[in-house]
C-alpha cells in the first residue's frame, strides 16, 4: 500500500507537475474575484473565506477524472483491482495521495492568498484548518464521480456537476466555522467538527461506493 | 535504426554544438560583469539620500524597479524567441524561450515581493489591488502557466511549437489585459490610496536606478545563458538514453 | 492444483459473446485459446481472470486435496491484457518495483527478471523511451517478479519480434514445468508439451 503512494506520488511530480498547476488555478481563481468584485479591500476581505474555500473547491476537483480513467486507459485498472487486498483501501490510497498532491498545496498556499485578500491572521489560521481537514472529503467524494464516469472518454465536467452538489455542506460548515473564528458571538468548534465529520464519513462511504463501482464496470 | 530514433528533424539545422562553445567561453564574462555592475549598483543605491516623503523605505525602490522592468524584458526576449520557433523552427529559439520563463517568473515574484514589502510602510497593507500590481500579477500566472505548459510534454521538442503560439499569444493580449486592468482600478479607484509617481527622479536616484537596471539585465543574461547551457545538455542526454533504451543488447553493443 | 471452468457464459453490453465453455486444467498445463477476430477470446480469459461478472457457469480453483482455494480466482492470477499497466512516466524500476510490491509474493528480482527479457540495461529508463516490442516485453517481466499461479495471458507477443517471441515461449515452458497454469490466447503454438487447444466460435 505504501508502494501505491509513492508510486502515486512519484507520477503526479513527474507528469508535468500536478501540485503547480493545481495551486496556479487557485491563484488565477482568487486573483479573478477582486476583478469582478472591485478593488475595495473590506469588501475583499469581508469576501476572503468565501472566495478561497470556492477556490480550494474548484481546484480540488481539477485531475479528479483522471484518477481512474487513466489507469484505465493503460491497462493499470485491471491489475489494480485483481488484487487481494480491499479495493476500496486502494482506492483511499489513491484518494490521499491525489489529496497530498492538490488539496495540501492549496492549504499551503493559501496564506499567500490570504494577504492578497487583506485576510488578518486569525481568519488565515482559520481558513488553512478548515481546508485542512475539509479538502480530503472532496477527494473521496470525488472517487465515487471518478469511478462512476472511468469509461467516459470527457468526464471531467460531468464529475464537477455530480460532485460539487454533494461537496455544499463541507462548503458550508467550512465557511462558517471561519465566521465563527472572526465574529464573536458565531461558534468556530462545532461547524468545524462538522466538517472533520463529514471528512471521516466520505473517507468510508467514498471509496466504499468506488470500490463497488470500480468491481462492476470492467469491460 | 538510430537516425529514426535521435529525431534529428530539429538538431539538423543548427548544430547547438557552436552554441556550447560560445556560452562555456561567454558565462564567465559575464559572470564578471553581472557582479561589477551588481557592486557598483548596490554602493550607489545605498549611498542614495533619503527620500522626503518615503525615508529608507525608498531603497527597496532600487530592487523593486529594476525587477519590474525585467519582468517585461523576459518576456519580450520569450516572444522574440517565440518567432524564431515558429518562423525558423531554430532549434535554439526553443530552448531560450524555456529557459526564459523561469528567470521571467522569478523576476516577476521579486517585483511583487519586493513591491509588497514596499507597500506596507506605504499603504499600511501588504497588498492593494492597485493597477501596476495586480497587471503584474496576471503577468506571473501567465508565466507560470507557460511553465506548467512547457513541463506538461513528454518530449520537449514538441511542446516547442505550442509553448511559442501560447506565448505570441499572450503577447498580444498583455497591452489588453494591462490597459484594462487600468480601467477597472480607475474605475473604482479607492480614494486612500496614495499615488508616488513623481513625474521627475532626481539624479541621486536616477543613477543608480539605472546601474542596477543594467546590472539586472547581467544577471538575466548570464543565468540565461546557463539555462540554456543545462537545457540543451539535458536533451542530450535524453537523447543518449533513448538511444541506450534502443540498443538490442548491453553485451553486443 | 486444478483449473475447472463449467458451462462458462459471458455477456457484453446485453449481448451473449461466448457461451457454455467448459474445460480442465492441470498444474503444469497450458491452454491455448484460438479464434476468429471478435470471437470473444479476450472476453473468455477477461471472464476468468474474474474481470468480468459471469453470465452463467463457474470457475473454480481446487488444491490437490480437492478443496476450493480461499478467496477470488483474481487474487491468484498474473493478467497481462493487450495493455501494459505500465506508467510511461515513471523508470522501467520504479514500474516494476511497484507492481512487485502491490502484488506481493516476490519472486525475482527485477534485475533478473529484466534480464530474462534482455532488457537489462533499461532499468533505470523511462517507460516512455522504450519502443512497442520492449514496453511488451518490460510488461512480461512483470510476470516475473511476483508469483502467482496463473497466467492469464491476451496476445502476448504482440508486436515482438522472433527472438522475443522465443523467450517468451521459454518462459512459458519454465513457469509451465514449475506447476503453473498458463491460459493464452494467441496464434501461435508455443511448443509446450502439455498444450491443450480451445477454439472459440461465433
Amino acid at each position: 500500500m505504501f508502494a501505491l503512494l509513492k508510486r502515486e506520488i512519484l507520477l503526479s511530480i513527474r507528469a508535468g507537475g500536478g501540485a503547480l498547476t493545481g495551486v496556479l488555478f487557485f491563484l488565477a481563481v482568487v486573483s479573478v474575484f477582486p476583478f469582478a468584485v472591485g478593488p475595495d479591500t473590506k469588501l475583499l476581505t469581508h469576501l476572503a473565506p468565501a472566495v478561497l474555500w470556492i477556490g480550494a473547491l474548484l481546484a480540488s476537483l481539477l485531475g479528479l477524472d483522471r484518477l481512474f480513467a487513466q489507469e484505465r486507459e493503460d491497462g493499470s485498472l485491471d491489475l489494480l483491482v485483481m488484487q487481494p487486498h480491499p479495493l476500496a483501501i486502494t482506492i483511499f490510497i489513491k484518494a490521499i495521495a491525489h489529496w497530498l498532491m492538490t488539496g495540501l498545496p492549496l492549504v499551503l498556499a493559501t496564506p499567500l492568498f490570504g494577504i492578497m485578500l487583506n485576510l488578518s491572521p486569525l481568519g488565515i489560521g482559520a481558513t488553512m484548518i478548515t481546508l485542512l481537514a475539509g479538502t480530503p472529503a472532496i477527494a473521496f467524494i470525488g472517487t465515487v464521480g471518478a469511478a462512476v464516469s472511468v469509461k467516459l472518454p470527457r468526464g471531467g465536467m460531468l464529475i464537477s456537476v455530480l460532485v460539487l452538489p454533494l461537496v455544499i455542506p463541507i462548503l458550508i460548515f467550512g465557511v462558517a466555522a471561519i465566521t465563527g473564528a472572526l465574529e464573536d458571538p458565531a461558534p468556530f468548534t462545532s461547524p468545524f467538527l462538522f466538517v472533520c465529520a463529514i471528512t471521516l464519513f466520505t473517507s468510508v462511504i467514498g471509496p466504499l461506493a468506488a470500490s463497488v463501482m470500480l468491481r462492476h464496470s470492467a469491460d | 535504426m538510430t537516425t529514426e530514433t535521435i529525431k534529428p528533424s530539429i538538431w539538423a539545422f543548427a548544430n547547438p554544438t557552436r552554441f556550447m562553445g560560445f556560452a562555456n567561453k561567454a558565462i564567465p564574462i559575464l559572470a564578471i560583469i553581472t557582479f561589477i555592475l551588481l557592486a557598483v549598483g548596490l554602493w550607489m543605491s545605498l549611498n542614495a539620500p533619503e527620500d522626503y516623503q518615503q525615508g529608507y523605505t525608498v531603497l527597496i525602490m532600487f530592487i523593486h524597479v529594476p525587477a519590474a522592468w525585467l519582468a517585461m524584458m523576459s518576456y519580450s526576449v520569450m516572444s522574440i524567441s517565440a518567432i524564431g520557433t515558429i518562423v525558423w523552427r531554430h532549434p535554439l529559439a526553443d530552448v531560450s524561450l524555456r529557459s526564459a520563463a523561469p528567470l521571467g517568473a522569478m523576476f516577476t515574484i521579486l517585483a511583487l515581493a519586493t513591491g509588497s514589502l514596499w507597500g506596507k510602510p506605504m499603504w499600511g497593507t501588504w497588498w492593494e489591488w492597485d493597477a501596476r500590481m495586480t497587471s503584474v500579477l496576471v503577468l506571473l500566472i501567465i508565466y507560470l502557466g507557460l511553465i506548467a505548459l512547457a513541463k506538461a510534454f513528454d518530449e520537449p521538442s514538441e511542446a516547442a511549437l505550442p509553448l511559442a503560439v501560447m506565448t505570441l499569444t499572450g503577447f498580444a493580449i498583455i497591452p489588453i489585459i494591462k490597459f484594462s486592468v487600468d480601467w477597472w482600478n480607475t474605475l473604482h479607484q479607492p480614494a486612500s490610496v496614495s499615488r508616488f509617481d513623481r513625474p521627475a527622479m532626481g539624479p541621486e536616484f536616477l543613477y543608480p536606478l539605472l546601474i542596477m537596471a543594467l546590472a539586472y539585465m547581467a544577471i538575466f543574461f548570464t543565468l540565461h545563458m546557463m539555462s540554456m547551457r543545462n537545457e540543451v545538455l539535458s536533451r542530450r542526454i535524453r537523447t543518449l538514453k533513448m538511444q541506450v533504451a534502443r540498443k538490442p543488447k548491453t553485451g553486443e553493443a | 492444483m486444478k483449473l475447472i471452468i463449467k458451462n462458462l457464459g459471458l455477456t457484453r453490453a446485453s449481448q451473449a459473446i461466448v457461451s457454455d465453455i467448459s474445460f480442465k486444467l492441470q498444474a503444469g498445463e497450458a491452454l491455448i485459446v484460438t479464434g476468429e477476430n471478435g470471437s470473444g477470446k479476450s472476453t473468455t480469459l477477461r471472464g476468468i481472470a474474474g474481470l468480468l461478472p459471469l453470465n452463467a457457469g463457474s470457475v473454480k480453483l481446487l488444491d490437490e486435496t480437492g478443496k476450493q482455494f480461499e478467496g477470488e480466482m483474481r487474487e491468484y492470477c498474473h493478467y497481462l491484457g493487450h495493455q501494459n499497466g505500465m506508467k510511461p512516466a515513471l523508470t522501467v524500476r520504479e514500474n516494476l518495483d511497484f507492481w512487485q510490491k502491490f502484488c506481493g509474493n516476490a519472486d525475482m528480482t527485477i534485475e533478473e527478471a529484466l534480464d530474462e527479457v534482455d532488457l537489462a540495461h533499461t532499468i533505470d529508463l523511462p517507460f516512455s523511451y522504450l519502443s512497442a516490442g520492449m514496453k511488451r516485453r518490460v510488461s512480461i517481466a512483470r510476470l516475473l517478479v511476483s508469483d502467482r499461479p496463473i497466467w492469464i495471458v491476451d496476445e502476448p507477443t504482440a508486436g515482438l519480434d522472433a527472438h522475443s517471441v522465443k523467450m517468451f515461449t521459454n518462459l512459458c515452458k519454465a513457469f509451465c514445468a514449475g506447476g503453473g497454469i498458463l491460459i493464452a490466447a494467441t496464434h501461435l503454438p508455443l511448443g509446450i508439451e502439455t498444450e491443450k487447444t480451445l477454439e472459440i466460435g461465433r
